[in-house]
């Protein structure tokens, strides 16, 4: 179970134990925690850097300033903020759902093309995004899209370019990446289980909820935050599909940083940036101690 | 103006900047050096320091390349631009991220200071020339035809100067559309229910930016209140006749942005690009919302190639190249002097969409005021 849970709770595992052995061993990982320090260390430092500190550009005199991020979180870029955490969080929790449902069907349906079939197809699909995967729908379920026109949707209420259109193209790519890192789990749940909880006389039900469930917690724990991370740093599709209608930091960043009409604004994009690593950061500052608890049913 | 804080502070310290920079406007001119010389290419302020146009054209080939960035080939026909200019003078010019933004280029500025990748020349939009200049960013340098270029569109020490432009216009597939709409008032018949959209997002693409004032303009708003341009589109929003994705060649011809607000010469060139493939692509400039935005050229101080970076800049503003530009549907800044004179070409003039009078622009605290109010209030106005 454990290896197919995502990593944290391994990882912190691995590192006790290291640790317990001496400092030689500590040597070895000097060179993977120098690559990260350095690729990961310095980026951020900047980022941190440019997002406190404003520069004169008269003098050339750098100092300490709040005002970028208080800015960050005011008027329009607080709106982006709460409209990538709603999109985020919507489009994690229904991936999450219907990627257990489908990677149920896959495990229990003993097919071993279909399950091959499965896994290569959610292996492309969790790959395919940006302004490829736009394109598609527009040319799709777009105003003039083929499945738009044939069908009437326009008449039933279908916009694309919109916060639900963008759900269901977010959802393109997030269930098949769910079902990818669910399956292995559902495929840890061993058959004996259930044979022992309905000779217990437990229903369908009562396995899910006593058993089923809480042995899956960890990975789906995992599944969340991990899709949750993928819609949250999403960019280029919602660019090419909604541009400013429906609001979202990572677009404000683009706009702000890389853009012809907005001048000066680089250091509230890195403000924006830094609330973005914050709210990654409290997603897992819930997601580690739920998940060390469910990990500690498991044993 | 990089880096301030509120653009309150940002206007006014534009402002100061701006007029201290006018204030002592005609001083690169006595600080020109002696003629000739490799090493005096990064301070030669004219053609007549190198001792002439040959000489320049001889410094520059001695150099031999050009690095350019942010040049898309089908944009305003700078494709034909970069070729021709690499056969007349046979230096190769190196064209680097051609879609990037104005922001990007002010960024490799600042970033490849002292790199042989710099980028020698940049095409900017005007707010970035501006801020750009402000902060000593550009080598001042004026090119021969320097006083045919109006007041309005040129900074008085050469750091930079319009290069061409147009109007905001609507494009129209004629097959899709039954009536294609001329105004911005058009724009809002429930017959266009699903169909108009603009090249982007406004706080991020200049020319989008351009429709929102456009369409401030024919609704009772100025160059200071680009307001009624963003309620306009929430009109066009809620009537559900605006679609926000964006226009692009792609989304032209499949039939996806039927109604598609942009640059006169993009909008143009769309209709020349199309015509074999069944879209029949009609562009109209909206009397009610005239509006023209120009984009400016300059040359990065640190250049790499800053004898090549001159010589560009010559090609561009000789006749050739603003021909080149009119063969690409954009009004070169030039286009009234070489009327007069007659070296324009008229059979490109000939194929611009007529606009009555003559365009004006917004002050820099105007238009620095309209985007900060476009910022604030178009997600609101759209979402």
């Amino acid at each position: 179970m454990s290896s197919a849970s995502p990593t944290p709770t391994t990882g912190t595992a691995g590192g006790t134990r290291r640790r317990r052995r001496g400092p030689r061993t500590w040597l070895a990982a000097l060179p993977l925690l120098g690559f990260t320090g350095l690729c990961f260390g310095l980026p951020l430092g900047a980022l941190l850097f440019g997002a406190v500190t404003r520069t004169d550009p008269d003098t050339g005199a750098t100092a300490l300033t709040g005002e970028h991020l208080s800015r960050s979180l005011q008027g329009p870029y607080l709106g982006s903020l709460v409209g990538s955490v709603q999109l985020s969080t919507l489009t994690a929790l229904l991936a999450t759902i219907l990627g257990v449902f489908f990677a149920q069907a896959v495990a229990t349906s003993r097919s071993r093309a279909l399950r091959d079939a499965v896994l290569t197809a959610s292996g492309v699909l969790a790959n395919f995004g940006g302004v490829p995967l736009a394109f598609a729908f527009i040319a799709t379920l777009g105003i003039s899209g083929v499945v738009t026109q044939l069908a009437d949707l326009t008449d039933l209420g279908w916009n694309l370019y919109s916060f639900g259109g963008l759900t269901v193209v977010y959802l393109y790519f997030l269930v098949p990446l769910m079902v990818l890192v669910i399956l292995p789990a559902i495929d840890g749940l061993r058959p004996q289980w259930r044979e022992a909880a309905e000779n217990a006389g437990a229903g369908g039900w009562q396995y899910w909820r006593h058993v089923g469930i809480p042995v899956l917690a960890p990975s789906l724990l995992g599944g969340f935050v991990l899709l949750f991370g993928s819609a949250f740093a999403a960019h280029a599709t919602a660019a090419a599909l909604v541009g400013g209608s429906v609001p979202l930091v990572t677009l404000k960043i683009a706009d702000a940083l890389s853009g012809n009409v907005l001048v000066g604004q680089e250091n509230v994009a890195l403000a924006l940036g830094l609330d973005m690593i914050l709210i990654a950061g409290l997603v897992m500052a819930v997601y580690l101690p739920l998940q060390r608890r469910s990990a500690r049913w498991l044993r | 103006m990089h880096r301030t804080s509120g653009r309150r502070a940002a206007v006014l310290l534009g402002a100061a900047v701006l007029s201290t920079v006018t204030a002592c406007g005609a001083a690169p001119d006595d600080a020109a050096g002696p003629a000739g010389g490799g090493a005096k290419s990064a301070t030669a302020t004219s053609a007549a320091d190198f001792g002439g146009m040959d000489a320049l054209v001889e410094a520059a080939q001695k150099e031999g390349a050009l690095h350019v960035i942010a040049l898309p080939p089908d944009w305003a026909n700078y494709g034909e631009l970069i070729k021709a200019f690499e056969t007349k003078y046979k230096i190769k010019v190196e064209s680097e991220n051609p879609d990037a933004s104005s922001a990007d280029e002010i960024a490799a500025v600042k970033s490849r200071k002292g790199q042989k990748r710099a980028p020698d020349v940049l095409d900017l939009g005007i707010a970035f020339a501006r801020s750009g200049a402000a902060e000593g960013l550009f080598a001042p340098y004026r090119v021969e035809v320097w006083d045919k270029i109006p007041a309005a569109q040129k900074d008085e020490a050469g750091r930079w100067y319009n290069d061409y432009g147009g109007y905001v216009s609507i494009g129209c597939d004629a097959r899709r559309i039954a009536h294609c709409p001329q105004t911005f008032a058009d724009l809002l018949k429930p017959e266009y229910k699903g169909k108009v959209a603009l090249n982007g997002n406004p706080t991020k693409s200049g020319s989008a930016f351009a429709g929102v004032y456009a369409a401030a303009l024919a609704n009772q708003g100025s160059f200071a209140d680009i307001q009624p341009g963003i309620d306009f589109f929430g009109k066009l929003k809620q009537s559900g006749n605006f679609i926000p994705v964006e226009s692009t060649p792609a989304t032209v011809e499949k039939g996806e942005t039927p109604i598609s607000i942009d640059w006169d010469y993009l909008n143009a060139g769309y209709a020349d690009q199309f015509k074999d493939k069944g879209v029949d692509w009609k562009v109209a400039v909206p009397t009610d919302g005239v509006y023209a935005q120009y984009y400016s050229q300059a040359v990065n101080k640190e250049a790499p190639h800053p004898a090549a970076a001159r010589l560009w800049m010559e090609f561009l503003y000789s006749p050739e190249g603003q021909n080149l530009w009119l063969k690409g549907y954009a009004r070169p800044v030039l286009l009234p002097a070489m009327t007069a004179d007659g070296t324009v070409d008229k059979t490109f003039t000939a194929k611009l969409p007529q606009v009555p009078g003559t365009p004006s622009f917004p002050a820099s605290a105007e238009l620095d005021k309209a985007k900060a109010t476009l910022a604030e209030k178009w997600d609101k106005a759209v979402s």
